[in-house]
């Protein structure tokens, strides 16, 4: 489909969602109240580890204002929360070496608490404040037990669940090992190992998860307002799984909703224990998250620890990857955990470049900490610092270019199909072209002029690079259930002309912060050659909305947008059937040309869109045969996923005697297919840079091993990227559109968390590479650790 | 044991008895019902929960509601004068200063007092101003360019 300059889709249109957010307006699910309206509070572990020998709420139930207390105990019939993604042998699950341990994870714990944080009982009382001073007053009597956070320590850590592989969540492999082991003894090889932490990551959106629970008796029908990247899927693990109610008597709102990262895709315990109890006590019940709460309980991101290998032959060819890592889970199975540090990470490891053999190795271990799930590209950050960080290391140690040497490797430019060795298919590809571009922007000759310049000055300047890719548009429902996947990863988009020719969307993606309704009016009103005032769109409710797997994985516009593509066609087909018998010609010879049907080629001869709807509602001249009515529902499950990539550039100046890590350009090339709005693109990799920046010089969650307590608990602690610590950015982009879909949409909400992170630790490693250094196994890179770095390297270490 | 408060919010007077312990920012949001107000940490950090309070942006979590007795207060909701969009607020819509939407009524009216210090900021001054709010999303260029915009407009209306 070409973009061009008259069209809706490709327009950097304003966001029709913005006014209501500017003044303050927004309807964020803490906002809501309701009539007779509890509030929750929960009693959480403050032990990392530790067995639960009592709970007594006498004094937390008389308190006043409270109307009731309950814990595990109580919770009779409840299940546990669903892991939704299964990796065993028996299921056929490429890759699995040992078996997924299925472990329990109660809404609220009764034996054992597996980590600070974990909910053992919950308070609801008339005010937040009662709830919360009650809270206090739950006496649970602990036996602590010993416990270990650091994830290449976990194995041999004390057991945490009862299952005989220990701290062994899974083992899982892909790739050819004996193929990569013959790589490494190639003739004249060089390799290179490195260690790479991937540390743990907080999401951090801005809104603090929440819930409202609301139980009518009369109807026995539960609504709940969750912060929720999915309602639907919300809605079909808490009925389905946990609770056992039925599925059409709950309804989940997921309204305006304050970013979400992945840290909102899962079902938490709050919401299902709100639920559960909301049914009990027959009142609504209302939980927010506390920032600390926040931190201790949803779902991180990240922490892994590898060894990786390259070997590479004298010429700069990359003849193969070894890579074994460890990855945390955390205490319990979240949602969607066991995909991410494999089949989102292990798949991406081919990169952009044509690799001779590539084997990858993972161990996923249980530890006393919260649950680590999708953050922010999920896996494929974690696959894109692997490598991009041992090809910078590859370079290095060939004294080679870092640009060069991945020129040299690039897999040449293609449209269609090129197989990995890592099980994946990408769908088009220019990663020369994006490297061209970037390299146009960023004027690289002359930087290095003035790198050689400042060095001769004392001053340490570096640039890195990063020519990533990724996998988004997720999912095929046939090859992620073939990989363990729970659920089909379609889309839904219902198209609903009404009577006056105006056009209510109800899209299974879910906006927030992606500027939904905006975008997919855009693509309505093109694609119909409506104005987009008559569009409307609607999401994130399951009383409206057919079906939704929701927003994460950059799969809006691709799976959802394509979603309601479909079913725009249908409606123009439809259409042009009560056209034609209008117009008394035959529906072949009809066409949809801006706002009308017409008869091929001759624009007077014919019906504007609204008279069509209107004579589809009020069918008195009409087809015979046809049904009234102009409303479609179509579901996208799309063939492939779909790949976008670019090519970035950071420039940052450390401080010799502090180690401080100052970012001074950061440039961004990224071809995620077509845009269908140009500004909001660019504001996702703006938001993605920052968090990917933030990885690499600031973020942490940090555990102290010993006590298991979460040391960055809170926004003093977990250094989150502020305004005066990053650069203004530049953007550009290629445009490769990907033959998946119709839209030519790629995805681009997760790119510029993917390409930056490495970007930046390879500009801090080429400004010490006068000092002999040659990579820094950890993150973030803080003023301590750089100067740590520095003062070793002169020491000569 | 409950205080009575009395305050202007957004030009309206308010009157009721609170807990002293009731931070302004949930008397704000709870008693008031002024839910553009946001409350996104617990420690002062996020700047989410931003008013202006006699003419300064303050954090209104790390105020008692009984600090603020007396005080005229300026809610996000009090800032478009008779359907009218301030032009920071246009600003922020104009430069796609905002995703989520969570961050921003705090942005806004942190930008408000900025504003009336440094008329005509530099990036560099915007940064460093803002460096007591935090955004998840945007990773800041669009609001610094938002607040550039909106200097620019209120120089010219001038
Ligand atoms: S709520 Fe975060 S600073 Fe006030
Ligand atoms: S717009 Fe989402 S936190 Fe700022």
């Amino acid at each position: 489909m070409a973009v061009t300059e008259d069209r809706l889709f490709g327009k950097s249109i304003k966001r029709r969602e913005d006014p209501r957010f500017i003044t303050g307006q927004g309807r964020y699910v803490d906002d809501l109240k309701l009539p007779g309206m509890t509030y929750a509070a929960f009693v959480r572990s403050p032990h990392a580890h530790a067995r639960i020998k009592g709970i007594d709420t006498t004094a937390a139930k008389a308190h006043p204002g409270v109307v009731a207390v309950f814990t595990g105990k109580d919770m009779t019939g409840v299940n546990s929360l669903p892991c939704g993604w299964d990796l065993r042998k028996e299921k056929g699950i490429p890759g699995v070496v040992q078996d997924l341990a299925m472990v329990p994870h109660m809404p609220l714990t009764s034996d054992v608490a597996r980590h600070v944080g974990d909910p053992v009982a919950v308070v609801i009382a008339d005010s937040q404040s009662a709830a919360t001073d009650a809270a206090e007053k739950v006496n649970v009597t602990w036996e602590p037990l010993p416990a270990v956070t650091a994830t290449d320590k976990a194995e041999k850590g004390p057991k945490i669940h009862d299952v005989p592989t220990g701290n062994v969540a899974f083992k899982w492999a892909l790739g050819d090992a004996a193929a990569t082991d013959a790589a490494f003894k190639t003739g004249g090889a060089v390799t290179v190992k490195k260690r790479i932490v991937n540390q743990r990551l907080v999401a951090n959106a801005m809104e603090p998860r929440a819930c409202v629970a609301r139980y009518e008796d009369a109807t026995g029908e539960l609504t709940l307002w969750v912060t929720s990247q999915n309602p639907h899927v919300h809605r079909l693990l808490m009925c389905a799984f946990v609770l056992g109610i039925p599925e059409h008597k709950v309804r989940v709102i997921a309204p305006d909703v304050g970013g979400g990262f992945g840290s909102k895709i899962f079902l938490y315990n709050e919401e299902v224990v709100c639920s559960w109890a909301s049914r009990k006590i027959k009142r609504p019940i209302r939980w927010t998250a506390s920032r600390r709460e926040a931190y201790m309980t949803d779902a991180h991101g990240r922490d892994h620890v590898t060894d990786a290998e390259i070997a590479l032959s004298k010429e700069g060819k990359i003849l193969g990857l070894r890579v074994k890592t460890t990855a945390n889970l955390g205490a319990y199975l979240s949602t969607f955990a066991p995909a991410v540090p494999t089949f989102l990470y292990g798949t991406l490891l081919n990169g952009v470049y044509a690799i001779g053999a590539i084997h990858v190795d993972v161990t996923g271990v249980f530890t006393n900490t919260t649950a680590v799930d999708a953050y922010r590209g999920a896996g494929r950050p974690e696959a894109c610092y692997v490598l991009e960080r041992m090809v910078d290391a590859g370079a290095a140690a060939l004294k080679m270019d870092p640009a060069e040497l991945r020129r040299k490797n690039f897999i040449p430019k293609f449209s269609g199909a090129f197989n990995t060795l890592v099980a994946v298919t990408y769908d088009s590809g220019d990663y020369a072209g994006a490297l061209d571009k970037l390299m146009q922007v960023f004027d690289y000759k002359k930087f290095r002029a003035e790198q050689a310049e400042a060095r001769t000055q004392g001053r340490l300047l570096g640039v890195g690079f990063s020519t990533y890719i990724e996998a988004c548009s997720i999912a095929p429902s046939k090859v992620v259930g073939a990989l363990g996947a729970g659920a089909g990863l379609y889309e839904s988009g219902t198209v609903r002309v009404h009577p006056t020719g105006m056009v209510t969307v109800y899209t299974g993606s879910h906006s927030h912060g992606q500027g939904h309704e905006t975008t997919f009016a855009q693509l309505v009103a093109d694609d119909l050659g409506i104005p987009m005032e008559q569009v409307e769109v609607i999401h994130g409710d399951t009383g409206q909305i057919a079906f939704g797997m929701g927003t994460y994985g950059s799969r809006s516009a691709s799976v959802g947008g394509t979603a309601i593509k479909m079913s725009l066609n249908k409606i123009k087909e439809k259409g042009k059937l009560i056209a034609a018998h209008l117009l008394e010609a035959s529906p072949k010879d009809i066409e949809y040309v801006k706002g009308q049907f017409q008869v091929k080629g001759v624009p007077a001869k014919a019906v504007p869109f609204g008279a069509v709807s209107l004579t589809a509602y009020v069918p008195h001249n009409y087809p015979e045969g046809l049904e009234p009515g102009l409303d479609e529902t179509s579901f996208y499950d799309p063939s492939n996923f779909c790949f976008p990539f670019g090519a970035h550039a950071c420039v940052v100046e450390v401080e010799p005697e502090t180690g401080k890590v100052n970012v001074v350009k950061y440039v961004a090339v990224d071809d995620v297919g077509n845009v269908i709005n140009p500004m909001i693109v660019d504001g996702m990799v703006h938001g993605g840079i920052a968090q990917g920046v933030g990885q690499a010089l600031w973020e942490g969650a940090v555990y102290d091993n010993d006590s298991g307590q979460l040391m960055t608990g809170s926004m003093m602690d977990y250094a989150m990227p502020k305004a005066d610590m990053l650069p203004a950015y530049v953007t550009d982009r290629t445009v490769t559109p990907t033959p998946v879909n119709p839209l030519g949409v790629k995805g681009a909400g997760e790119t510029g968390t993917i390409a930056s992170t490495p970007a930046v630790v390879n500009a801090v490693v080429d400004a010490l590479a006068g000092l002999g250094v040659d990579h820094i196994d950890a993150m973030p890179l803080t003023a301590e650790r750089v100067w740590k770095t520095i003062q070793a390297a002169k020491a000569g270490k | 044991m409950k205080l009575p408060v009395k305050m202007t919010i957004n030009g309206q007077s308010v009157s009721h008895e609170v807990e002293p312990r009731f931070l302004l920012v949930h008397y704000i949001r709870e008693t008031v019902g002024l839910t553009g107000t946001h409350v996104g940490c617990d420690t002062s950090q996020c700047g989410a929960c931003t008013i202006t309070l006699n003419g300064q942006a303050v954090k209104s979590c790390t105020l008692f509601t009984v600090q603020a007795d007396g005080a005229n207060i300026m809610t996000i909701e009090g800032l478009a004068k008779d359907g009218e969009l301030h032009p920071i607020q246009q600003g922020f819509w104009e430069k796609h200063g905002l995703q989520c939407g969570f961050c921003t009524p705090g942005m806004i009216m942190l930008a408000v007092q900025m504003l009336e210090r440094y008329p005509k900021p530099s990036e560099e001054v915007i940064r460093h101003q803002l460096e007591g709010n935090l955004c998840r999303c945007t990773g800041y260029h669009n609001i610094v360019k938002a607040i550039e915009w909106a200097a620019d407009k209120m120089a010219a209306a001038k």
